[in-house]
């Protein structure tokens, strides 16, 4: 099984081979079934160390590596940014080999500028995993949300997503393209104009603006969540107009296909990029995506985790 | 009397239209007739320039030496060695210094260490104080004490209103502006060209029109003062073509190139190399051809590196995080030799010697950059077809962050001659 995998590290999907993410996903099976049993831990990283490293501040994901390492019988550590010695000006490099001096096996990133994973672990045995690098890549969401489509859905190939919302910001939709575009999804990106460049059909991806043309092909919607902070007041006029032309609204969800599955990254901000009902609704799949989460970090941890010793 | 001869070189002088295999004879640090040779006693000192190319000393009118203030990154000194390895006899530094040289003392103290280099350095000072861009540096007392011209590169000033009053005032003073196109808004935190790259790495975008706003404000202004405004280091198709139109007008604007940006584009910043991370950003292939097309066609008229030293601990950073800039001045003229005249045959060595030599001696109003009898001996030996790799820990620069070490070049300065010594050789 392991010749299937040889990673130390999970930077990305746009690096990852169709064959690579359906390994993930097969092997994330096994360990949905272990969240189900009345003792829900396993042997797989007894005696490692894993480091939840947030330079960036995160409660989900972090709590999500957190339990999938210690169902893996991993020791873990948690270190935020304002309490690492990077607030007291040392780099990053340096914090994290001081980390790796201290023997940590599994080093999970979170960082607010784009390539700093691979920054590290081109200069780390241990393994890296991306948990989310600036807009670039958040690789183990993309996962998730693909093994809750295919788990929903039986497949992937062939299937229509909809993502909606702040694309240029998000390493979500990024990671959620790379991934859907390699199984053979269809992929159309909605949102405003402005944060969402035509450049992206380059990626092999649509691009609309409509989105009501848009939500009665869909097979899966994805909504990311908006928001208008200072450095997106010049992006669009603000959350109003955002959920007016762009918010899956309950009247705008009865365009949607009966079997459509509306998903969401969370945290959500319920009357703005969606309205509660519809997140609370049947087609919504929001918390099967927190539990697949754990299931696909356990399988990508068991993985690299495997390969770094 | 000292005395040296250079024997058998093709001697490419451009400011007198000189193209021939020739000797070369310098007498106490000048350029001196050949008919005197039969007078001197001892007879010279002999250099053999057989099948070397024998020219006016390179002049690299953009480098930062990062002196006074960031000794670390470079010295006035180590810069110096750094040119005189990749052929120039003169380097223009910029102000971008600590602290910044928009006062004749810092100034002063720059021309102080800059006697004791060894190549000719000479200072630029800032237009604005502290390259605020909210009131004027003393520009005319910076002329006084000796800068060539005036520039906040590194900076830009964003206020049209105190850069049309900089240009008048530096027209009044005799000296050109120089000056880094950047609309800040425009550009805000982008740190690679914005296009497929960005888009695909989720990289802030450096947009191109960032660059051009700034171009076309420089030519209006250059227009209306009736003064020369030059563009640093331009990276875009829409600049070349901006600057054509104008320079086809007859103003007085004019335009410059760095090697990094002929010899890359944003493909190279996927490996998040912070090495491929500079001020303007790397761009696309069709901004790349139109480069090109510019240095062929004389749109852009200057050659220069933007030495831009920095510590490797600075450089080894997150890429949103690293400063901007790479070294230059030990592989530019290799580089270009290698992809103007070897690899895309834009234009030949006489011309790529003029873009180094008359084009920015006449642009600061330069006593350099010729052979003419009574000059200065400053002089470069070049060979056209040496190979050759680049090691970036060769370096006489202070730092090593270069993307091209390793890079396989061909054609490369072999001897450097400043006021008739030898300062260094291969």
């Amino acid at each position: 099984m392991k010749q299937r995998w040889n990673r130390k590290d999970l930077l990305g999907l746009r690096e990852l081979s169709a064959e690579e993410i359906t390994f993930i996903l097969e092997t994330a099976d096994a360990f949905k079934e272990v969240g189900t049993r009345e003792i829900k831990k396993v042997p797989a990283l007894r005696g490692k160390t894993l480091v939840n490293f947030f330079v960036e501040p995160s409660t989900r994901t972090r709590t999500s590596f957190e339990l999938a390492a210690v169902r893996l019988s991993a020791d873990v550590i948690n270190i935020s940014a304002s309490a690492s010695s990077l607030a007291k000006g040392e780099t990053l490099k340096d914090t994290a080999r001081n980390l790796e001096a201290l023997h940590a096996d599994i080093l999970v990133l979170r960082h607010s500028s784009a390539g700093a994973p691979q920054f590290l672990a081109q200069r780390l045995q241990a393994s890296v995993i991306n948990a989310g690098d600036g807009a670039h890549e958040h690789p183990t969401q993309a996962l998730l949300d693909l093994y809750t489509i295919r788990e929903k859905r039986g497949t992937i190939a062939g299937l229509h997503v909809a993502i909606i919302g702040d694309i240029l910001f998000s390493r979500v939709a990024r990671s959620n393209i790379f991934g859907l575009v390699k199984l053979g999804a269809r992929v159309t990106l909605v949102g405003p104009s402005t944060l969402v460049p035509r450049e992206f059909e380059k990626l092999g991806v649509e691009v609309s603006y409509k989105i009501d043309n848009v939500l009665p092909n869909a097979d899966v919607v994805n909504l990311l969540r908006i928001q208008h902070e200072r450095q997106r007041k010049e992006y669009f006029p603000g959350i109003g107009e955002y959920t007016r032309f762009f918010g899956l609204t309950k009247e705008r969800a009865k365009l949607l296909k009966p079997d459509c599955l509306i998903m969401h990254p969370g945290p959500i901000n319920r009357g703005v990029e969606i309205d509660s009902e519809v997140a609370d609704g049947l087609q919504s799949v929001i918390l099967d995506q927190v539990t697949n989460g754990l299931a696909v970090r356990m399988a990508v941890l068991y993985l690299c985790g495997g390969i770094a010793t | 009397m000292s005395a040296t001869i250079i024997r058998n070189g093709r001697v490419i002088d451009p400011a007198n239209k000189r193209d021939e295999i020739a000797d070369l004879l310098i007498v106490d640090g000048k350029i001196t007739p050949l008919s005197q040779l039969s007078t001197l006693n001892p007879q010279p000192d002999e250099i053999d320039a057989s099948n070397l190319i024998v020219c006016p000393g390179l002049i690299d009118m953009h480098v930062h030496l990062r002196e006074p203030g960031f000794g670390h990154k470079e010295t006035i000194d180590s810069g110096a060695r750094a040119a005189a390895a990749g052929g120039f006899t003169t380097i223009v530094c910029m102000p971008n210094t600590s602290p910044v040289a928009d006062n004749p003392s810092t100034i002063a103290w720059i021309r102080n260490r800059a006697a004791g280099a060894c190549v000719n350095v000479l200072p630029t000072g800032a237009i604005s104080k502290g390259l605020a861009g909210e009131e004027l540096a003393p520009i005319g007392s910076l002329a006084q004490a000796g800068v060539v011209a005036i520039t906040d590169d590194g900076h830009c000033v964003q206020n049209h209103e105190l850069m049309r009053r900089a240009v008048e005032y530096a027209r009044m003073v005799g000296v050109p502006v120089l000056d880094e196109c950047r609309d800040y808004n425009l550009v805000g935190s982008g740190v690679v060209n914005e296009g497929y790259w960005s888009t695909l790495l989720g990289l802030p975008g450096w947009p191109a029109v960032g660059e051009e706003v700034i171009v076309m404000r420089n030519i209006l202004l250059a227009e209306l003062c009736d003064h020369q405004v030059h563009c640093l280091h331009l990276t875009t198709a829409g600049s070349v073509r901006l600057l054509r139109e104008a320079r086809g007008r007859g103003v007085k604007i004019s335009g410059e190139v760095c090697p990094h940006h002929i010899a890359l584009t944003d493909e190279a910043i996927q490996s998040f190399d912070t090495n491929y991370k500079m001020n303007p950003p790397l761009r696309a292939q069709v901004d790349v051809d139109a480069l090109l097309e510019g240095i062929a066609d004389g749109t852009l008229s200057v050659l220069a590196s933007d030495h831009a030293p920095h510590a490797d601990f600075e450089k080894e950073v997150e890429f949103d995080t690293a400063p901007f800039g790479i070294i230059g001045l030990e592989t530019e003229l290799s580089l270009f030799l290698h992809l103007l005249v070897h690899k895309h045959r834009k234009i030949d060595i006489v011309r790529l010697i003029e873009m180094y030599t008359v084009e920015p001696a006449k642009l600061l109003k330069l006593d350099a950059g010729t052979l003419s009898v009574g000059a200065s001996a400053d002089v470069t030996l070049l060979d056209l077809d040496l190979e050759w790799t680049v090691r970036a820990d060769e370096f006489q620069s202070a730092s090593r962050n270069s993307p091209f070490d390793g890079r396989k070049l061909k054609g490369r300065a072999v001897r450097t001659i400043v006021g008739g010594k030898t300062v260094w050789r291969l």
